[in-house]
């Protein structure tokens, strides 16, 4: 039941949290499926916020009433999916099952296919012809598209009286409107809808809890009691890890959570062979000494043959061009990253690099790495090689 | 008063079935005047005297009388100013001023009056909306009526004939009368009422709209047409044919009532349906219901009858006949509005002989018969000296209304320009007689053309958007009828259809409005059966209706639409809803305040052009949602029903709108297409273009092309604006082009000298509006709907008009501020209105930045980097980091904070959800933690928001 219910099988009865705005959208989009008044409307709030999940309730509590059902068009777009408005013109055709469409697929070009879709439009008028919901996911993207030529056509014919129209429009970004051209978003009727999690930390608890409640009609009575009193102790020590990050959701324990937040970075380095390490150290003294400059191979090799002077260690006397391998390979994980794109015209040895990592994150991964060498973390901690 | 001479006079048959009492009316004495102009001839007095009863009573003007109406207990009174008739005599006419009955005053109004009122107490009826010219064949009787000063008490109840007058009555308010206008008897007969701007000779269909549930059956009491659901048949005929007439009426008086009994539950219902208001009862014995045509084509002989009977009827004053046509074929009852007396001939005719099309071809001869009394009637309606000739002609247009909303528009409009209407009516006359004999399906748009044809510019707006509504529903009423019936002179297009239809629907919420809001103020009657029924109806009619020109450019020549509804759109049910509806921006409105020097210049230049046919250019400028577009289809529209009208030569009008194409070459693509209906590629239709513009042709017309978005026609060479501005100085070109766009200076910016100049230097610049101007805008698209405050609609007008101007927004937060004001519980102080509190709250709504808000909701860990970001950028003194900076700055005020410090790769994740919502501008992310973090919000932003949630 929880893995259904996380996975987003399904639609939480009730909005939590955001009923102002679900009884506003749903207001809106009745007044349009049932008075024919034409709308549109910005969805904004940051990812993870429920959007589309208010969005999904509105439409399924509109269809319930009843003589709306048979009633209302729906199309659904994508910015990431209808990158441009060729493609969404036929998504949309497609969706509308207008005439031109054979099999799924439509036919004629892009101006065609404009000129119908708006011929389509216009002929519609507001107590005859069905409401159509466009639903754009990912506003921002389609303001991108070429003139916005989709946008205004669509907010054109929500504001003249043609077919009736409601255009929900999905973003995250909190400045959408200023993506608009003028002249579209004059046409736009400026209501936003902002979802942002306003929950106190206490109201958050209590819907994680309620989320990860068992329903009582559950079969196993004792189980269902448990799990009950279990939540609760979880939720006790969830208080500890969500304080300070309320937004991501830890899912059930504090193991997950650890799991959800680790540093992929540290991660990295504790797979990482002595040498390397060593070179890692010598680029952080690198940065160190010339703040945070970009340095190269050379540099680094230097630092590196330094310390090993002064350790006068040999099992760490590797050839340059072993050591020189090793930093391609700190390359490859990303870990250091050269400082211009032109790659091709500089020898690789002294090719500019930048540290990618911080000094924490070293010593961290340092303290954690398993049978390091003690003179390397000695060296490490050194403030001067 | 002289006597005798009755050699003129007529004599006139009445049955009354139910009264059983006969009238006959004539002349007493010869013609006191003769209005040369008018051709109308006053009498001084009329003697009525009562078949079957000794003695005769002689009304004389200055008389009191009482006249008949629906309501046999309390007929109409009024005070006769005079007789006029024409000189064939056919038609007596009383000019009156009326007065009203308490129990014609409407309910509601009634408390109004402060006191209870005297059962025989009458009031001086000061309204406009009543047709103050009668037929004076159906005044019964005369009767006293006194005047009492306001302050003395009414006398004892004593004659019974004796009515009193304390107070005059103008439809919303009572007053006190002015003896005066007691005092002064036959005054006005002196000056003929048309004259008088503003004059009562309103058509009654308005009339006592607001007399409504009492039902007074007003004025036009025309006593032909008085027929009780059938039950009554009154057939006149001339004097030279009176024997023949006699028998005639017998006849008729048969078959009537033989088809009366059939139709007279239909009838009724029918009938009943109609609001009391309406004039229901003045139905026409042929042409009412369509079973009663069915039974007509059951005899042949009946047939006869029937056709003697519209003879009757159309030779009289039927003309006048309002009737209420109860349309079974388009499933909504068609209620023709009635009509006051005599005016014009044609329409009546229309709805009848319409009725006779669709009647079988058997009824073919009756049809002809009908038009050929048309033609007839020509001379004889011009030598009427009706006094509304003017008015009746103009409102002809509307028998087919199924409703009465536009006339009441009519009304506010009339109040403007009614001298105006009223001249261009007197000259319609003439024209209206070659009208006549036109297709009498044509007949009534033409007369509207005509009778329009003199509005000037000055009054073209209001009167043109008029006409254009009654020419709409018009239309679409006659698409109803008949399908055949509208011919190239009118072919309703797809927009006319939809402004009808949009009418319908506000028709329905005001009416709506008034039921629920109890105002019966201006009100128009309607049916209540007919709301549910017409919905329906419209989808079919429009689909299947050939008159769509365009059809779609697909290759398979599907017809684009949106699958029509499985349920009607409902209406709305308040004030606030139909206010909501108003300020939708999609309601055309009926004209556009405060542009009115714009759509002058506009007018002026295209006319022009068409006039003189040459071509030219215009640039208009202005930011968005300042009217420009709505302007020029305005303008459009006048220019177009002025070419009805014949004033200036036709000319097709083809929009184009940069926006709505993919490719500035499209532009040719779809001029061709809109001219000529023909598909061709860009180039080839460039082509085409090119040759149809350059090269004369025999008979060619002005083209008007519109561009919308002319910026967005920019190409690198130019070519296609080049060859927009090039055509209309070419010689045989005859286009007008008008360019929108939202720049003024974008000749000088984006284009190339040669296009520039060829662009030419009339241009136009639409100015943000006003707070004064939005104001105005709402209030006239709110058109008297009671839903804001004062206060408000300020607020709302001056802060737009602060920010932009756009009256897009302006609508639109009016809109929003209906919305929250019907969500917000009723407070029990509250008025109902839309008030200071709910405008704010949709103000603020509308320009507070989100950004504030989206700070203080974000987490605690987006709240510490955002302060870490500031801090940073203060300790630099850059408005530019890196997230490795940040992410130091960021630990360390974890630190002090007291909490867990964020590993990097959190800390990136929290950048980047400040970066989606863009109050972090970020850069890629592969960058990873050297990746530059920039501010999208001011720091004073950042810092209030942090420092209230803090708070």
């Amino acid at each position: 039941i929880l893995r259904q219910r996380f996975c987003h099988q399904r639609l939480p009865e009730k909005p939590m949290g955001i009923e102002s705005q679900h009884k506003h959208l749903l207001e809106l989009l009745r007044r349009t499926a049932v008075h024919g008044e034409s709308n549109s409307v910005l969805i904004v709030g940051p990812r993870g916020s429920g959007k589309t999940m208010l969005l999904k309730c509105v439409l399924r509590d509109l269809l319930e009433v009843k003589d709306v059902n048979k009633n209302v068009l729906q199309v659904h777009l994508n910015g990431l999916l209808q990158t441009d408005d060729r493609i969404a013109l036929k998504e949309i055709t497609r969706q509308l099952n207008l005439e031109n469409v054979v099999g799924d697929k439509v036919f004629g070009s892009f101006a065609e296919n404009l000129a119908f879709l708006l011929e389509a439009l216009k002929k519609g008028d507001r107590s005859s012809s069905r409401p159509v919901l466009f639903i754009l996911d990912e506003f921002d993207l389609f303001a991108h598209h070429k003139n916005q030529t989709l946008l205004y056509n669509l907010l054109d014919v929500s504001q003249s009286a043609q077919a009736p129209v409601a255009v929900i429009g999905l973003t995250c970004r909190l400045d959408v409107l200023e993506l608009l051209e003028k002249r579209v978003k004059s046409r736009f009727s400026h209501r936003q809808i902002h979802l942002l999690s306003s929950l106190s930390f206490r109201q958050y608890l209590d819907n994680v809890i309620l989320q990860l409640s068992l329903p009582p009609d559950f079969a196993d009575a004792k189980f269902f009691e448990e799990w009950n009193d279990s939540i609760k102790n979880v939720s006790e020590v969830l208080h500890q890890v969500s304080v300070c990050k309320p937004s991501i959701k830890p899912t059930d324990l504090l193991e997950a959570s650890r799991v959800c937040v680790a540093d992929s970075k540290a991660n990295i380095l504790h797979g990482l062979s002595v040498l390397e390490l060593c070179l890692i150290i010598a680029m952080k003294h690198l940065s160190d000494i010339y703040e945070g400059e970009p340095f190269n191979f050379q540099m680094v090799h230097n630092e590196f043959k330094k310390f090993l002077q002064r350790k006068s260690q040999s099992i760490y006397n590797f050839d340059k061009p072993v050591v020189m391998k090793a930093f391609e390979h700190l390359q490859q994980l990303e870990l250091i990253k050269s400082v211009d794109g032109s790659t091709g015209k500089i020898h690789k040895e002294y090719q500019l690099m930048k540290l990618m990592l911080d000094h924490n994150q070293i010593m961290e991964a340092l303290q954690k790495y398993p049978q390091c060498p003690t003179d390397v973390k000695q060296w490490a901690l050194s403030a001067f090689g | 008063m002289q006597h005798s001479v009755q050699s003129r006079c007529k004599i006139m048959v009445r049955y009354f079935t139910r009264l059983r009492v006969r009238r006959v009316y004539k002349w007493d004495g010869t013609p006191s005047s003769f209005d040369r102009k008018l051709k109308t001839y006053f009498f001084d007095s009329l003697n009525i005297s009562v078949e079957g009863q000794p003695g005769m009573t002689t009304v004389t003007p200055g008389q009191y009388v009482l006249i008949e109406g629906d309501n046999e207990d309390n007929p109409f009174v009024a005070k006769l100013l005079k007789f006029f008739g024409d000189e064939s005599n056919q038609q007596k006419k009383a000019l009156v001023q009326w007065f009203v009955r308490v129990c014609e005053v409407p309910h509601n109004k009634k408390k109004l009056l402060g006191r209870s009122p005297h059962p025989q107490e009458v009031f001086y009826y000061l309204g406009h909306t009543c047709d103050n010219e009668i037929d004076a064949e159906s005044i019964l009787n005369t009767v006293q009526v006194q005047y009492v000063p306001v302050d003395a008490p009414f006398p004892e109840p004593g004659i019974k004939d004796t009515l009193y007058v304390k107070l005059s009555w103008d439809t919303k308010t009572f007053k006190d009368l002015d003896p005066a206008l007691m005092q002064d008897t036959p005054v006005p007969a002196s000056t003929p009422p048309r004259l008088k701007p503003a004059s009562p000779c309103s058509p009654p269909a308005a009339a006592l709209v607001s007399l409504g549930s009492v039902g007074r059956k007003m004025p036009t009491p025309d006593p032909m047409v008085m027929r009780r659901a059938g039950s009554v048949s009154r057939t006149r005929g001339p004097v030279s044919a009176s024997k023949a007439g006699n028998n005639e009426a017998e006849s008729v008086h048969s078959a009537a009532k033989l088809s009366a009994s059939k139709t007279l539950s239909t009838k009724r219902r029918g009938s009943s349906g109609v609001t009391p208001g309406v004039r229901k009862k003045l139905q026409l014995s042929i042409g009412d219901s369509p079973e009663k045509i069915m039974s007509r084509k059951d005899g042949l002989c009946e047939l006869l009858d029937e056709e003697v009977d519209s003879e009757k009827a159309l030779v009289t004053k039927l003309n006048s006949s309002p009737r209420s046509l109860h349309h079974g074929y388009s499933l909504s009852p068609v209620r023709s509005d009635h009509r006051p007396p005599n005016s014009l001939g044609g329409y009546p005719l229309k709805p009848t002989s319409i009725m006779l099309d669709r009647l079988s071809p058997t009824a073919l001869g009756e049809q002809d018969f009908s038009r050929d009394m048309l033609l007839g009637m020509a001379p004889l309606i011009l030598e009427d000296e009706v006094f509304e000739a003017g008015l009746p002609t103009g409102t002809a247009k509307t028998p087919k209304k199924r409703q009465a909303t536009p006339r009441r528009k009519y009304f506010h409009e009339k109040a403007t320009t009614p001298s105006r209407r009223k001249d261009s009516a007197m000259t319609a006359r003439e024209p209206s007689l070659g009208v006549l004999a036109e297709e009498d399906s044509e007949s009534s748009p033409m007369q509207l053309v005509v009778t329009s044809s003199r509005s000037k510019r000055k009054s073209a707006q209001l009167v043109a958007s008029r006409i254009r509504k009654q020419l709409n529903l018009m239309g679409d009423a006659q698409e109803l009828h008949s399908d055949d019936g509208d011919d190239d002179c009118f072919t309703p297009s797809k927009k006319d259809l939809h402004h009808s239809s949009e009418e319908d629907l506000e028709d329905e919420e005001v009416s709506k409005s008034e039921e629920t809001a109890g105002k019966t103020t201006r009100g128009r009657l309607r049916r209540a059966s007919t709301t549910p029924a017409r919905t329906p109806r419209k989808p079919p009619s429009k689909k299947a209706t050939p008159s769509t020109p365009r059809t779609p450019r697909t290759p398979r020549h599907a017809t684009p639409s949106i699958p029509s509804r499985t349920l009607p759109a409902r209406k709305p049910g308040n004030v606030l809803e139909e206010a909501r509806a108003r300020l939708h921006v999609s309601s055309v409105p009926e004209s556009l305040p405060c542009r009115e020097q714009e759509f002058q210049d506009i007018y002026n230049f295209v006319e022009s052009k068409v006039m003189d046919g040459t071509g030219g250019c215009m640039y208009i400028s202005g930011v968005p949602g300042t009217g420009k577009t709505a302007t020029v289809h305005e303008v459009i529209r006048c220019l177009q029903h002025a070419s009805d009208m014949d004033e200036i030569p036709t000319f097709r009008f083809v929009e184009i709108n940069g926006m709505k194409m993919t490719d500035p070459h499209q532009a040719y693509v779809q001029i061709l297409q809109k001219l000529t209906d023909q598909k061709a590629t860009a180039d080839h239709a460039a082509a085409l273009l090119e040759k149809m513009f350059s090269n004369p042709a025999p008979k060619k017309e002005t083209t008007v092309l519109l561009v919308d978005e002319l910026d967005l026609l920019w190409t690198r060479k130019q070519n296609v604006m080049y060859n927009l501005f090039d055509w209309p100085t070419r010689r045989h070109a005859r286009l007008v082009v008008l360019t929108i766009a939202n720049t003024m200076d974008l000749p000088e910016r984006i284009m190339i000298n040669r296009v520039a100049s060829r662009l030419g230097l009339t241009r136009m610049s639409f100015q943000p509006y006003s707070f004064k101007q939005l104001q105005q805008i709402i209030t006239s698209r709110l058109n008297k709907v009671k839903a804001f405050e004062e206060d408000a609609l300020q607020l709302v007008s001056r802060k737009v008009a602060a920010l932009s101007g756009d009256a897009r927004r302006c609508l639109d937060i009016c809109r929003r501020a209906t919305e929250i004001c019907e969500h917000s519980a009723p407070q029990p102080s509250s008025t109902g209105l839309v008030g200071m509190s709910h405008v704010m709250e949709a103000l603020d709504e509308m320009f507070s930045s989100s950004y504030i808000t989206a700070i203080r909701c974000a987490s605690v860990q987006e709240q510490l980097f955002l302060r870490a970001v500031l801090a940073e950028f203060r300790r630099l003194g850059l408005e530019e980091a890196t997230f490795q900076q940040v992410f130091v700055q960021h630990r360390a005020l974890c630190r002090v904070e007291g909490l867990q410090p964020l590993s990097v790769s959190e800390g990136l994740a929290v950048c980047q959800r400040l970066g989606a919502c863009r109050l972090l501008l970020l850069e890629a992310s592969r960058l990873d933690v050297l990746q530059r973090v920039r501010l999208n919000v001011s720091q004073d932003d950042v810092l209030y928001a942090l420092k209230a949630d803090r708070a």
